[in-house]
């Protein structure tokens, strides 16, 4: 039996500004993991992340990462991706306070 | 100090345009990530987990005043009005925007600065004992070989790709504040039959596989120094692993090959590069280190000092703590603690950044220095400028009287900026700080350093930490595994695990049940943790920390 697929967000930073970002289902990068796409299937989402990769003009370091889907949207299965989407814990810094 | 000659200057200058053209190209798209990306790594501006980081070079740990004001200007300007002053003697500026780093780059050459060779497979920014031409027991001050090779090393057309990075360290005195051992070359300086040369010791090195490094030649002289470290490098550069990342640093090669083995090869080699070296490259050593003369010291009363020292109970402790012997009698060596209880090991606003400059303006004959303690030094404060200098540190929240006390922790940025990272390392050092300072403890302690890294690549340098912490995932959970008794100094030691690790929760208090053991087992408070340590091994330290284990013996029945 193969392993349950984990669903999936795209993520990246954005080329200018280095803020994590991630991919909705229309195509836009939002700094809100909750207005990410989430991927149930595994084979469309490596087709998202084959068309987010191209976008090399307005992100760099993209992949996906695991995520839980929930009624309010994606929460992270790993505590790094809870940091990206939260900022450092030292300040309040990034998204924490920016959004 | 040394000041740029015409050439580097207008080598800095090239290079820096060179980049901003290659920062324009990636955001127009002719170039992609991947053909930008060793381009910037070049340059010293990586991708982290919430934004980009620029990480800026401090040779040697020298800084002017008015380049520390630069320092501060970077981070109001162009980041969250800080900086993150790093264990290898670099500073990194956490936010900074990708269309920004041209001017960060040409605000730096404006004072002598750059973010060359930070990153990449170079030959790394050279780090010094941070007490250089200060302190008591110097031999030799090592800023002007430190300058060397910093010159030859920059843009060395052989060393662009080596296998992996490769960090230089020097030191010319007998304590060894510089971790010489744990570097891929550590150098020592001191003389032979009246003539100055340095001891070159090769292959050490923390992260994955740690290392202490093994001495390839017990004396060089300076005039044959460049071509034999050059024969080093060239040795591996060849032999070095290129097949596998993790057994790619000089510190595997030796390992593999025997230090005998690449000690014959170096000799090889050196017969080979020696004669490229006609001399010239001493003429250029002589101009710098005439720039490292000892500044103009003075000879008045210290009576400020001792009255201050009298009255004052905040003062005394702070100077009790925080001050070292100078090689002139009326001066001390005073380390700026960046380590206030509960912030962040390393950091400095740009207001304290100012603070410092001016202090070092004003008292320091205009010199500072970066630890890779991760605190800031004056190296030279007459004892009766030490009140106001007092004073003004505790108006900006610089005068924590802790060093080398269990709050002095080094921390690696970790999981809160670190891509790298596999656990936070900022929370736990703060945590541990401000527990002990809630319990009045740490004076009575006494000497104790806890070095925290968030993954095994070891930035926090907790192999040497007479308690070490190494942040780990155990299966999507932070965990912390602690060693005891490294020591990083010229008896540099790796520490030996406790055991099992902890949760994040738990390892405050694992490190309240190390330090009650040690006060319950030392001899007297002349007996440091280390010391006891050494002398009682590591079960009481076990047994407090997981209770009575039963023994193999009764395991067997």
């Amino acid at each position: 039996m193969p392993r349950p697929f984990t669903p999936k967000v795209v993520t990246a930073n954005a080329l200018m500004s280095g803020e994590v970002v991630y991919l909705s289902a229309d195509d836009q990068w939002t700094p809100r993991l909750t207005e990410a796409e989430v991927l149930t299937d595994e084979a469309h989402a490596q087709l998202r992340l084959v068309e987010a990769s191209a976008r090399q003009s307005e992100i760099v370091g993209v992949y996906l990462a695991d995520m839980a889907p929930t009624d309010t949207g994606p929460e992270p299965v790993h505590f790094r991706e809870e940091f990206r989407r939260t900022g450092p814990s030292n300040y309040a810094h990034g998204k924490q306070v920016d959004l | 100090m040394y000041t740029y000659s015409d050439f580097d200057a207008a080598f800095v200058a090239e290079r820096n345009r060179q980049f901003r053209q290659q920062v324009e190209r990636r955001i127009d798209g002719s170039l992609t990530e991947d053909e930008f990306k060793p381009f910037r790594l070049m340059n010293g501006l990586y991708l982290q987990l919430h934004a980009y980081m620029l990480r800026v070079a401090i040779p040697y740990g020298t800084l002017r005043s008015e380049q520390m004001e630069m320092l501060a200007h970077l981070a109001e300007t162009y980041d969250k009005g800080y900086g993150h002053f790093t264990t290898r003697q670099n500073i990194q500026y956490n936010w900074p925007e990708l269309g920004d780093i041209p001017n960060m780059l040409d605000d730096l050459a404006k004072v002598e600065m750059h973010a060359i060779q930070t990153s990449g497979n170079t030959i790394r920014n050279v780090t010094a004992d941070h007490f250089a031409g200060a302190a008591a027991d110097e031999v030799a001050d090592p800023r002007p070989v430190a300058e060397m090779i910093r010159q030859w090393s920059t843009d060395h057309p052989e060393f662009q790709a080596l296998p992996r990075k490769f960090k230089i360290a020097v030191t010319g005195a007998q304590a060894d504040r510089a971790v010489i051992r744990a570097h891929d070359i550590g150098l020592r300086l001191h003389e032979q039959n009246g003539e100055l040369g340095a001891e070159v010791i090769v292959g050490g090195g923390l992260g994955r596989t740690p290392m202490i490094g093994k001495t390839i030649a017990e004396w060089v002289s300076l005039e044959d120094l460049p071509a034999y470290l050059e024969s080093v490098v060239s040795v591996w550069n060849l032999l070095g692993r290129r097949d596998n990342k993790y057994k790619s640093r000089i510190k595997i090669t030796v390992h593999e090959h025997g230090i005998d083995d690449i000690r014959a090869r170096v000799a090889d080699r050196y017969e080979l590069v020696r004669p490229a070296y006609n001399g010239a490259h001493m003429d250029l050593f002589h101009q710098i280190a005439a720039q490292f003369g000892s500044p103009a010291f003075r000879n008045v009363p210290t009576d400020a000092y001792g009255a201050a020292y009298k009255a004052d109970p905040v003062f005394r402790s702070w100077a009790d703590t925080n001050l070292s012997a100078h090689k002139v009698d009326g001066y001390a060596i005073v380390q700026i603690s960046l380590k206030a209880h509960g912030e962040t090991p390393g950091d400095a606003s740009a207001e304290q950044m100012r603070a410092m400059a001016r202090i070092a303006r004003d008292y320091g004959h205009d010199e500072l220095r970066i630890s890779h303690e991760q605190n800031v030094v004056l190296p030279h404060v007459h004892t009766s400028d030490l009140p106001a200098v007092h004073d003004i540190l505790k108006a900006h929240g610089l005068a924590t009287a802790n060093i080398g006390l269990i709050s002095d922790i080094i921390a690696c940025p970790g999981m809160d900026y670190c891509a790298l990272a596999t656990a936070r390392s900022i929370p736990i050092a703060q945590e541990i700080a401000t527990r002990f300072d809630e319990l009045k403890l740490e004076h009575e302690i006494g000497e104790l350093k806890i070095k925290i890294s968030g993954c095994i690549n070891a930035c926090g340098h907790h192999h040497v930490g007479h308690i070490g912490i190494l942040g780990l995932d155990r299966a999507g959970v932070e965990n912390y595994q602690v060693t005891l008794g490294g020591d990083h100094t010229e008896t540099l030691a790796l520490g030996d695990r406790t055991g099992p690790g902890f949760s994040a929760e738990e390892i405050v208090p694992a490190m309240e049940r190390i330090v009650d053991t040690y006060l319950a087992h030392r001899d007297g408070p002349e007996e440091t943790f280390l010391q006891a340590y050494r002398r009682l091994g590591m079960d009481p330290f076990k047994t407090a920390l997981y209770g009575e284990q039963p023994s193999k013996r009764t395991k067997a029945a």
